[in-house]
């Protein structure tokens, strides 16, 4: 086991894809004994806001987002539509939402919690939350958009907690 | 014979970690939790998981798409 006990993530996008790994890799750091710090700067914000119900994902301009249908039969489920379809086409109103409806399903499929699910057990656990209160300026966010229980603070307060770490992730 | 018994059938990385933590967190030294879990990832994670924390992982057997888990709490 190394000596540092300390473990700290900067998440830094906000879509619903990728508000994922810092959650799964924060609950579950402290899950194997470690002390957990999540910085959320710039999109990361995201993940802190009392309302998650808005975190969507953007198949536009990217173009490596597997796109498989969570319904219908076997050989329909098969098919990557990601591959299929220009990617342009994703900027027709309602595609994005829809998509997001699609990988919303996909993940109660496949056993996944739900965003608020994992983020709930996060705070139960343990984990430390910093809120980047530059970025919360702005992008003109408040105190009160946000849970309770965090901290509001700076880059030098997560450097500070990431000095005693020997684990540091940028998500 | 288990003490305690979490059934996470169904559930995706990482729930059967964080539910076997949180009720080993009720649990005295040496008593043992069996865990069932259909997601094949946890076949490794529960061997770091244990590793990592000194917990005994006492057995571990495939029962059709299942994975039964035996651990003893340090």
């Amino acid at each position: 086991m190394s000596e540092s006990n300390e473990m700290t993530l900067i998440a830094s996008k906000g879509t619903l894809d990728w508000a994922y790994p810092p959650f799964i890799l924060a609950s579950t750091g402290i899950a194997m004994g470690k002390h957990v710090t999540v910085f959320c700067t710039f999109y990361g914000l995201n993940l802190l806001l009392k309302d998650l119900s808005h975190l969507r994902i953007s198949p536009q301009g990217n173009p490596d987002m597997p796109m498989k249908m969570p319904f219908g039969p076997k050989w329909f489920q098969s098919i990557d539509f990601g591959q299929k379809i220009p990617n342009f086409l994703w900027s027709i109103p309602g595609l994005e939402l829809f998509a997001t409806k699609m990988m919303k399903k996909t993940f109660k499929n496949n056993g996944m919690a739900s965003i608020e699910e994992l983020r709930k057990i996060c705070i139960e656990m343990g984990v430390k939350f910093i809120a980047c209160e530059m970025t919360m300026g702005m992008f003109g966010f408040s105190r009160e958009d946000f849970i309770e229980g965090i901290e509001f603070a700076g880059a030098a307060t997560y450097l500070d907690v990431a000095h005693k770490s020997n684990q540091d992730l940028f998500i | 014979m288990a003490h305690q018994t979490l059934d996470m059938c169904g559930y995706a990385c990482p729930m059967p970690i964080l539910k076997t933590k949180q009720a080993l967190a009720s649990m005295k030294s040496k008593e043992v939790i069996e865990v069932i879990c259909t997601d094949q990832g946890s076949k490794k994670d529960f061997i770091a998981f244990c590793n990592q924390l000194g917990h005994k992982l006492i057995s571990q057997r495939d029962e059709g798409n299942k994975i039964i888990f035996n651990i003893e709490k340090n």
